[in-house]
């Protein structure tokens, strides 16, 4: 057996370095005799004596594959069972395109370049913003920030650095997920910049905003009406132009949340008099990840007024020093964290923006004609799941009319409890709705279901069925 | 001295134009699962179900191309996207090579097609990775429990800040501590999330030893501190050696401590943030544990602490139950709620668990070693280069895994800066270098990071086409000021994107504007 120098790495395949002769050859040219000298600079008192649990090494990709797909295989996917769960992340169909081009090495590992050794992914983002802007018919389009809840979070921040109000209004519908974002975005009373948040009431009648509870706490003091199309109980805000002008009539901004797969059939907001729009990015072509597919978008008009207050980089088109030649470039980064630290508007860093590869690659797959499709195949799947499910006896559905691709069922009538239905679907390898009898005690035992393009008639029947044996 | 032999690069040309200029009207990229007769039958037309004030009118302008036009188009602008094809030393990034066995994995329905709100019981592999990669960061950190939840570095900034605020409110002092303290060598994510939170920023500047000094910290520590945010060592590769001195001073005076642990790779195995007296770091997963870039995420900063700060972190988090299962845990009263929403982006952390157990603990220690050597491989090189310059040149100890340089002299001999030199590099098929964040306090920097991924060939090559350019600086400035030209396109004109009446981010705004 060969003798082995402790002084040298183990030869791995990620690191050239490791084979003796170079690391040889880096410890010559830099004049080094023991590692250790180049950590000079580390006090001895820091540097730790003890045992680290940290496992030893898996090098060949077979042993590491064999290790994680062993814990993996251990985990029932939305593929494994039939899944009805959205709530804020929604399994719909992936395109393989759009796989592919997140899985381009071009793609998935480069950092930042120059604006002309990033001009193909410069393009894509310019792409992004340029397609999402023709779904919510807004010119002005940043990139993508960490999901749906941040991206609200900061256009409420920036409503209230336009209009100098600190008072925002937020349906007491809103996704507990998205909401607690928002209330951590509007910080704590004791220290600057917080903002007040009231929620208003939904209509138990119809599930949207209740008219009259907005209106008793509208003044002149709020900043901004945040309201969601759908929204989180699935149901269509229809009094949409109604909530944006009674924003409009004390001041205010009417920021409005929209799930983009649904705007090749319903209105783009501004339509109704939406000033900030926001959303979720995970329906266009990203994988629900466990959580981990979400991303989220901020667009407005094209004014000044909205522009300065973004808190993301946008690319923007430009020339370059080749007459008639396209390039893109950064706009307004100074006023990003990174040109103004604590004096930039919030914070950006790393985002989602590989999901803007996978976003632009679905739009343009879908085109006007897809997502017009994909809206109807999806609202009239939804409404056959929910017309079936309330021939159940003891099931309601609790809005019949007026929602997108999720809707609320009641349980009260089978006097059992959401987690006890949902434990019994899971043994007939069904994921149920989302359980809201905890965030939303006044609507009983009910669960919101998710039903999209995904979901076939066979799969929506065997739902039936299934709710129909569990609930007898 | 040039050693490498320099190779003929040009970068692909495609002269891809918008994909929304490549539009024919009809043409169909993907078709909507069609309606079974049975759901069409039962259910009214949609036109019937949408409220008739939501109904759209307009169709989107979206463009109508053929699948196999999409495919290459996006195929076309991944060719045209230089970054790790040549040889990107982007400087505070750690360019890493990222595992494929990671990407084969996270896109099968065993990770992709995952909800969060599934029941646990069917989620036990993915929450198995997640706590155990929680146990190797709390080993190599010392800390008590790491979350995933925040979405980048700057998110995990965001989280201490919030944390910060919910910790203080608890004890009733939040009103009373509204300070936070940095130093110009944070990273800028640090005052700006501080700020974001509500808190006023004091930023201390570098003094002579490359760092602020003690006496400096204790000037500004009060009853009004609420935080220290701090990286160690910095992007100049000075490590401040007196760092426990400043978590005693701050957290004796009722602060609490954070390590912004961005540049980890070249203490790892050596320093462990709790031993330091931390309560709190932050790792990038997305860098220093393999993940992928992205060209700017998804990422992780995750984000560990110490038992006192545990009440405060937001949920859920990733627990084991006495029977070995693993189990979601609601937040508590105290905790910050969400920083972002779900438990954490999945995916990445089970890429990083993946690349930390292909290194082992003897991987990880080598992977420090080799990097801070092959910086400093990279220093006696680079100093050799008429023109580059080092920060701080006064202090002689050897950085850790970076270097900060000055191209002020090139500059001042040439009128070439820093940004031409970058350019020019991309000639030779090698993407930018790191400049430095805000503010600069020398001239014309730039920051390479060699790490443990590149070969020392790929150093050579490196160094060798800095060398070269800087040759070319003096013999041809003007061609070095207007590259590149070997690149997807020539460098940026003249128009002023932060001109309101100039730019447009999208192309409708670009239509009104220039295609008038
Ligand atoms: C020291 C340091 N801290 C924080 C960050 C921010 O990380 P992110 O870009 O993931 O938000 C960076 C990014 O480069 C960094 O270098």
């Amino acid at each position: 057996m060969s003798q082995v120098d402790p002084q040298l790495p183990t030869p791995h395949p990620f690191m050239a370095n490791s084979a003796p002769g170079s690391y040889k050859e880096l410890l010559r040219v830099a004049e080094v005799k023991e590692i250790e000298e180049v950590f000079e600079q580390i006090p001895k008192d820091h540097l730790f004596k003890g045992e680290w649990s940290v496992p030893s090494a898996l090098k060949s990709e077979a042993a590491l594959y064999k290790h994680l797909t062993g814990m993996l295989k251990k985990n029932i996917s939305a593929e494994n069972y039939i899944s009805f769960l959205g709530a804020g992340c929604w399994q719909h169909y992936v395109p393989s395109i759009c796989d592919e081009m997140v899985t381009r090495t071009e793609f998935a590992t480069p950092v930042w370049g120059t604006p002309s050794s990033d001009h193909g992914r410069n393009q894509v983002w310019f792409e992004f913003s340029s397609q999402l802007g023709e779904l919510v018919d807004m010119d002005f389009v940043g990139l993508p920030l960490y999901s749906y809840g941040t991206a609200a979070g900061h256009a409420l921040r920036m409503a209230s650095r336009i209009n100098g109000r600190k008072k925002v209004l937020i349906p007491a519908s809103l996704d507990p997920e998205r909401a607690k974002v928002i209330y951590n975005y509007a910080g704590f009373s004791e220290l600057e910049g917080h903002l007040e948040i009231i929620a208003v009431n939904f209509d138990p009648a119809t599930g949207r905003v209740d008219l009259k509870d907005l209106e008793s706490k509208l003044d002149n003091t709020v900043s901004a009406i945040y309201f969601e199309n759908p929204n989180y109980l699935g149901i269509f805000e229809s009094d949409a132009a109604k909530i944006c002008a009674l924003a409009h009539s004390v001041g205010a901004e009417a920021v409005v949340g929209v799930d983009p797969i649904s705007l090749g059939i319903i209105a783009p907001p501004p339509e109704y008099g939406a000033d900030i729009v926001v959303g979720t990015t995970q329906p266009l072509g990203v994988h629900m990840n466990a959580g981990g597919g979400v991303g989220g978008f901020i667009a407005t008009r094209d004014e000044e007024k909205y522009a300065r207050e973004y808190p993301t980089l946008q690319v923007s088109l430009t020339d370059t020093l080749v007459p008639g030649e396209m390039a893109f470039g950064l706009t307004l980064f100074e006023q990003s964290s990174y040109g103004s630290r604590e004096h930039g508007k919030d914070w950006t860093g790393n985002s989602v923006y590989l999901w803007a590869v996978a976003n632009a690659t679905y739009m343009s797959l879908m085109g006007p004609e897809g997502f017009k499709e994909v809206g109807n195949s999806i609202i009239q799947r939804a409404r056959y799941a929910a017309d079936q499910i309330a021939t159940i006896k003891g099931l309601k559905i609790t809005w019949r009319d007026g929602f997108f691709k999720e809707f609320v069922v009641n349980f009260d009538g089978t006097r059992k409890s959401v987690s006890q239905i949902n434990k019994k679907l899971l043994d007939k390898k069904i994921f149920g709705g989302k359980d809201l009898s905890e965030d939303f005690p006044a609507l009983g035992q009910s669960a919101l279901f998710c039903v999209t393009e995904v979901h076939s008639v066979e799969e929506i029947d065997s739902l039936v069925k299934a709710l129909s044996e569990v609930c007898a | 001295m040039i050693k490498s032999k320099i190779r003929k690069y040009h970068a692909p040309v495609w002269d891809e134009p918008l994909v929304m200029d490549l539009s024919a009207p009809g043409r169909r990229g993907a078709f909507a699962p069609e309606l079974e007769e049975k759901i069409a039958k039962a259910t009214s037309e949609p036109s019937a179900l949408i409220p008739a004030s939501l109904a759209r009118k307009t169709p989107p302008s979206l463009p109508e191309l053929s699948e196999f036009e999409v495919q290459r188009h996006y195929l076309h602008l991944s060719q045209q996207t230089l970054g790790m094809m040549g040889i990107s030393l982007f400087g505070t990034c750690t360019m890493k090579y990222n595992p494929r066995i990671n990407e084969r994995l996270v896109y099968q329905p065993f990770v992709a097609e995952m909800h969060p709100h599934q029941d646990p019981e069917t989620m036990q592999g993915l929450l198995e990775i997640v706590y155990r990669f929680d146990e190797i960061l709390r080993s190599l950190s010392g800390l008590d429990k790491f979350v995933f939840q925040a979405g980048g570095g700057a998110d995990a900034a965001y989280t201490m800040a919030t944390i910060t605020r919910a910790y203080h409110a608890s004890r009733g002092e939040l009103a009373q501590r509204n300070e936070i303290i940095t130093t110009t060598q944070a990273h800028p994510c640090n005052p700006a999330t501080a700020a974001a939170a509500g808190f006023k920023i004091i930023t201390l500047p570098l003094e002579e030893d490359g760092y602020p000094s003690v006496e400096a910290l204790k000037a500004v520590v009060s009853e009004r501190t609420a935080a220290l945010m701090v990286n160690n060592p910095d992007d100049i590769g000075i490590y401040n050696p007196h760092i426990k001195e400043w978590v005693k001073v701050v957290r004796e005076a009722g602060g609490l401590c954070f390590y912004d642990h961005a540049n980890f790779n070249g203490v790892m195995t050596r320093i462990r943030a709790a031993d330091i007296g931390f309560d709190a770091c932050m790792y990038m997963l997305h860098k220093t544990f393999g993940g992928l870039k992205g060209g700017g995420g998804p990422a992780v900063g995750a984000f560990g602490c110490n038992e006192k700060l545990i009440p405060f972190l937001p949920g859920p988090t990733v627990e084991k139950n006495s029977d070995g299962s693993f189990y979601l845990k609601k937040e508590g009263a105290n905790s910050v709620g969400r920083v972002r929403e779900f438990f954490g982006n999945v995916p990445v952390v089970i890429r990083a668990y993946s690349w930390t157990r292909a290194m082992g603990i003897d991987g990880l220690r080598d992977a420090a070693n080799i990097s801070v050597l092959a910086n400093n491989y990279m220093e006696k090189r680079l100093l050799q280069i008429p023109g580059v310059t080092k920060a701080l040149p006064e202090l002689t100890q050897r950085r850790l895994e970076m270097t900060r340089y000055s191209l002020g002299e090139l500059t001042a001999e040439t009128g070439v800066n820093c940004i031409d030199v970058q350019n020019r590099m991309t000639d030779y098929g090698v993407d930018a270098f790191w400049l430095s964040h805000e503010p600069w306090f020398i001239p014309e920097p730039f920051t390479p990071e060699a790490g443990e991924l590149w070969s020392i060939e790929d150093l050579d090559y490196w160094i060798d086409v800095l060398e070269l350019v800087c040759n070319e600086a003096r013999s041809n400035p003007e061609m070095v000021r207007t590259a590149p030209h070997n690149q997807v396109v020539a460098k940026q004109g003249s128009i002023n994107l932060n001109e309101p009446e100039n730019w447009a981010t999208t192309y409708r705004a670009y239509k009104r504007k220039y295609k008038k």
